[in-house]
């Protein structure tokens, strides 16, 4: 495969010539839309870009990409992009995933995928709940939730997918919103940058079994004092008119919010995605309450560490160094240990 | 009395006890011996019987051998449940298997005899460690008294020798530690036993420096033990006489020992090899067939990446996920793991891309017996998944045929962009046998082609558009400009590939995968009848091959015609199958399951085979095939 030419393309070389079967109002939409408009910036040829999805309503999306794509079974796709990225660095890899899928059924390749740091950018498309199915509670739906499955509220602790991405060594975490076209294609340029595992955590809206869940992040009138929006190097200020601040109190484990008038300026943290030290980036993702007040959205760590799929490769790459002819050293291990010859 | 052969003469390192005045041993020739090294998993029966092994091959004896060990690690010392055994035959002429009963037993304590004292024949020699014959080792293992004093043994010969006093003896003024002068004890073992059989010793010697070579007090002390073992038995009253197995006649060319899990790693490493073509292994560790994954891990130069997964659902979709990319995805297990692949074979299956699983089977249910061996995971092989899910299915037949058996199934994935299951089991894939090295340019061309353009009429791309003959569809891999597509789990469309919920297309599609696996090219099955009498005929798969063919070559012997077949193939059934069963009047199918391929022929063929099956862990041993088949070709 040779290297990169520039290539023009545009939105519509990315789209399919297959039709979209989402809900209509889904926010599925958006995110496709956001990800056909954004593709194009990378230069990227379209035959180097492969989406691998698993099960669910997010995973139909490589459909709808004029990429390679694999619509595969329910919580492996990081699996089997790891085997695809692995043995084809030359390749772009997308994850695209939902809450039931990367989560539940998934969850251990997740995980996995994120610790080994394999070079997969990986897109959980978080509604909490189970779409595809016809609305069961997910392992991100709140405690109590009333669900077909669950009529007297879900028993179930919800994950934080932030914190457990953060827990499985993840080198890059970031949240956006479906909705936030600008923002979203922000955030997936800095994954599509990203050398290693990119987590992308999507509040995407199921407008037919959880309508609204995250509306208060997006109404007007709410979501300037929910949304802590996260830029590397900047004070972590939120709310109208900068009204509000994150800081470290001393003696506290976690992060607090407080009103910027009350806080000497020198106690408001800036936002820091490169620490190494994970605690920090954990105790953001502990800012949010179940009711979503004080969300952070943007990237919440990015590091570099060597990828997986670099140090495999340079295994391979010195071993070969010192390779032969291959048939030969085929006959050469044959022939190896100890032989002896019959006349 | 045979001449000392090359090879088979005293330590030169070490003094020669003839010349110190002991007169010259009697050496009796013998066409064949088995012999069983037995002792704790802590002993090194395993290494012992591998170096045994390996300097009867350089001798060029045939060989068989029976690794026989327990799940746990290191079960308590002494008792029953850590008897850890390594068997092997070898003689003058070529042998199918490592014997059903040993002829000498090497017991490095009272649990080792005891757990083997009932398979060896009255008459047989026991080689006895004294120094672990102690009061509460006995006791251990429910011995009231010391059956090396009592007349329990009377029936046997039996040699009482302190294994572990003598080779701390020997290594008294080697600087090494109490604990590894008595770890050494296998080495004198193995020292008196390659003196008793007149096997060369310098395999040995050269293993030893190899594994010791960062220490090399421990080369000295492991060689010195081996050295007193031999001159031991030089010496002692107690061996009046040494033994000498001459070579077999074996075909010309080189050769080495093998076991079956080396041989099936290798077979991949040859058809990646021959295809051309990267190998990703995506595996996670089970026993037995851990060792595939260990092996390829070391062979990347050829182009060989090994992924160790969180799992074996992850193992699968590592190898599937490669394949996507124009690799040769394989995943080794058992069947265990295989249950947790089906879902991802399935979608291999939809997705028609080449992949190879290996299982080496290993008694079920569940957990079962992990070191034992089985062949129950036929069924699950041939039908195991949900919906219509046909892949191809072959087994290896004994150790070395691994090496073939892993060519074909990759043969088959890459040509017919399929699945393809490779059955092994314990039994093959622990066990060695002598192989001669085969020629790479004899190895088969397994070279693919990836789709570079359109190859519609109307010059468009169509995944699902078959090649003719194969049935095939194109590989075309990510990154190839133009033929940018999506493939996956839903029923797609005939050609185009694209989601199809119309029941036409699907009843077509179930058809067309299910013919497309039928359509595969294997060679037919050959019968071997060398009367052309025989009404009988012993119908096979996978290890099963030696014990049938040592009992129908015994039964032929006695005059008795018996006709032998046996599949490398079982899904799709060789086409000359039928014609085969049905010259025949009666055919029999011994099988370590329940009648799994029984069950297959009587519904594919409406023959009523007799059914011959055991489950206990162990292979058949010839001698059992040998009567069952008599009684049967009795009564035809």
């Amino acid at each position: 495969m040779s290297n990169a030419v520039p290539v023009q393309l545009t939105m519509k070389d990315f789209k399919s010539d297959q039709e979209v079967r989402w809900c209509p109002g889904c926010g599925d939409y958006a995110i496709l839309a956001a990800m056909q408009s954004f593709l194009p910036e990378l230069g990227i040829p379209r035959e180097r870009t492969v989406f691998v999805s698993g099960i669910g309503c997010s995973s139909r999306f490589p459909y709808y990409l004029n990429t390679y794509g694999m619509h595969s079974i329910h919580g492996r796709a990081p699996a089997i992009a790891t085997g695809l990225s692995v043995s084809r660095p030359d390749l772009t890899v997308w994850v695209v995933t939902g809450d039931g899928d990367a989560l539940s059924i998934g969850g251990n390749h997740l995980i996995h995928a994120l610790r080994r740091n394999v070079n997969l950018k990986i897109l959980l498309f978080n509604n909490k709940i189970y779409g595809l199915t016809k609305g069961q509670y997910s392992p991100t739906s709140e405690l109590g939730k009333i669900t077909k499955s669950t009529p007297s509220g879900s028993s179930d602790a919800p994950f934080n997918p932030i914190s457990l991405a953060l827990g499985a060594e993840a080198s890059f975490v970031a949240r956006t919103i479906d909705s936030d076209r600008k923002h979203l294609q922000s955030v997936l340029r800095q994954a599509a940058d990203h050398q290693g595992s990119a987590f992308v955590e999507i509040y995407q809206n199921c407008n037919i079994f959880n309508d609204g869940a995250f509306d208060v992040l997006k109404e007007p009138e709410t979501r300037d004092d929910y949304l802590i929006r996260l830029e590397h190097g900047q004070p972590l200020t939120f709310g109208a008119d900068g009204s509000h601040v994150v800081t470290h109190p001393a003696g506290s484990f976690g992060l607090a919010v407080g009103e910027a008038a009350a806080t000497d300026p020198a106690d408001v943290l800036v936002h820091d995605a490169h620490a190494e030290d994970p605690a920090y980036a954990f105790a953001l993702s502990r800012l949010a309450g179940p009711d979503l007040r004080h969300t952070p959205v943007g990237v919440f760590r990015s590091v570099r560490r060597p990828s997986y799929d670099e140090l495999v490769r340079n295994q391979l790459d010195a071993a070969k160094a010192k390779a032969g002819e291959p048939e030969q050293d085929l006959a050469a291990l044959l022939n190896s240990g100890d032989t002896w010859t019959i006349l | 009395m045979a001449e000392q052969r090359e090879g088979a003469g005293q330590l030169s390192e070490h003094p020669d006890p003839n010349e110190h005045g002991h007169p010259a041993k009697e050496v009796h020739q013998l066409d064949r011996v088995v012999i069983r090294f037995a002792g704790d998993s802590g002993d090194g029966m395993q290494l012992t019987g591998d170096r045994f092994t390996s300097e009867t091959a350089q001798l060029g004896n045939d060989i068989s051998t029976l690794p026989n060990f327990p799940a746990e690690i290191r079960a308590p010392a002494g008792t029953l449940p850590g008897v850890s055994s390594f068997q092997v035959a070898f003689a003058d002429y070529d042998i199918l298997t490592p014997g059903d009963a040993p002829n000498v037993l090497v017991a490095m304590n009272p649990a080792a005899l005891k757990a083997n004292i009932a398979d060896l024949p009255k008459g047989g020699t026991i080689i006895a460690n004294t120094d672990e014959f102690t009061k509460r080792n006995l006791q251990k293992v429910g011995y009231d008294s010391n059956p090396l004093e009592d007349d329990s043994l009377a029936g046997w010969q039996v040699h009482k020798v302190g294994l572990t006093s003598m080779t701390v003896g020997a290594l008294a003024e080697h600087p090494v530690s109490k604990k590894d002068a008595e770890r050494a004890k296998n080495m004198f073992a193995l020292g008196l036993l390659s003196w008793l059989y007149s096997r060369p010793h310098e395999s040995t010697m050269a293993f030893l420096e190899k594994k010791f070579a960062a220490r090399p007090e421990l080369v000295a002390a492991n060689k010195a033990a081996f050295a007193a073992g031999w001159n031991f038995g030089e010496t002692t009253e107690g061996f009046a006489v040494r033994y000498e197995v001459p070579p077999a006649q074996m075909a010309p060319g080189n050769y080495r020992n093998i076991t079956g899990n080396t041989a099936l790693a290798l077979g991949l490493v040859a058809a990646g090899v021959r295809a051309q073509l990267p190998i990703v292994l995506g595996a996670y560790p089970i026993t037995p067939a851990s060792d595939i994954l260990h092996e390829l891990s070391k062979h990347k130069k050829f182009g060989v990446t090994t992924v160790q997964a969180e799992d074996e659902i992850a193992a699968v979709g590592v190898a599937l996920g490669a394949s996507y990319g124009g690799s040769l995805g394989i995943t080794s297990t058992s069947g265990p793991g295989v249950a947790l692949k089906s879902e991802t074979i399935s979608l291999a299956v939809a997705l028609e891309l080449p992949l190879v699983v290996v299982d080496v089977q290993r008694a079920g249910p569940s957990t079962g017996l992990p070191t034992k061996t089985e062949q129950a995971d036929l069924s699950m092989a041939l039908f195991g998944r949900h919906g219509e899910a046909p892949v191809a299915v072959v087994a290896a037949q004994s150790p070395t045929d691994c090496f073939h058996a892993a060519i074909e199934a990759c043969r088959i994935a890459l040509t017919y962009r399929t699945p393809v299951i490779l059955l092994s089991d314990g039994y093959v894939a622990n066990g060695s046998e002598p192989w001669l090295l085969p020629e790479i340019s004899d190895l088969p061309d397994l070279r693919v082609e990836f789709a570079t353009g359109p190859n519609g009429e109307d010059g468009k791309f169509y995944p699902y558009l078959r090649d003719p003959q194969t049935m095939a569809r194109p590989w075309a891999v990510p990154g190839t400009p133009g033929l940018e597509h999506r493939i996956g789990g839903l029923e797609k469309a005939d050609k185009t590939g694209d989601i199809s919920y119309d029941p036409a297309n699907h009843d077509f599609m179930v058809r067309t995968r299910a013919a497309r696996i039928e359509a595969i090219d294997v060679p037919d099955v050959a019968v071997e009848d060398p009367s052309g009498e025989a009404k009988v005929l012993v119908l096979g798969w996978g290890s099963t091959y030696g014990p049938i063919g040592a009992a129908a070559r015994a039964l032929r012997q006695r005059g008795i015609n018996v006709a032998q077949a046996h599949l490398r193939h079982l899904n799709p059934l060789p086409k000359n199958l039928g014609e085969v069963l049905a010259a025949y009047d009666k055919v029999v199918i011994p099988e370590m399951n329940l009648g799994q391929l029984a069950q297959v022929i009587r519904a594919r063929f409406l023959i009523d085979v007799v059914g011959y099956n055991q489950v206990r862990g162990l292979p058949f041993t010839s001698t059992q095939l040998e009567t069952m088949l008599e009684e049967v070709i009795k009564n035809v």
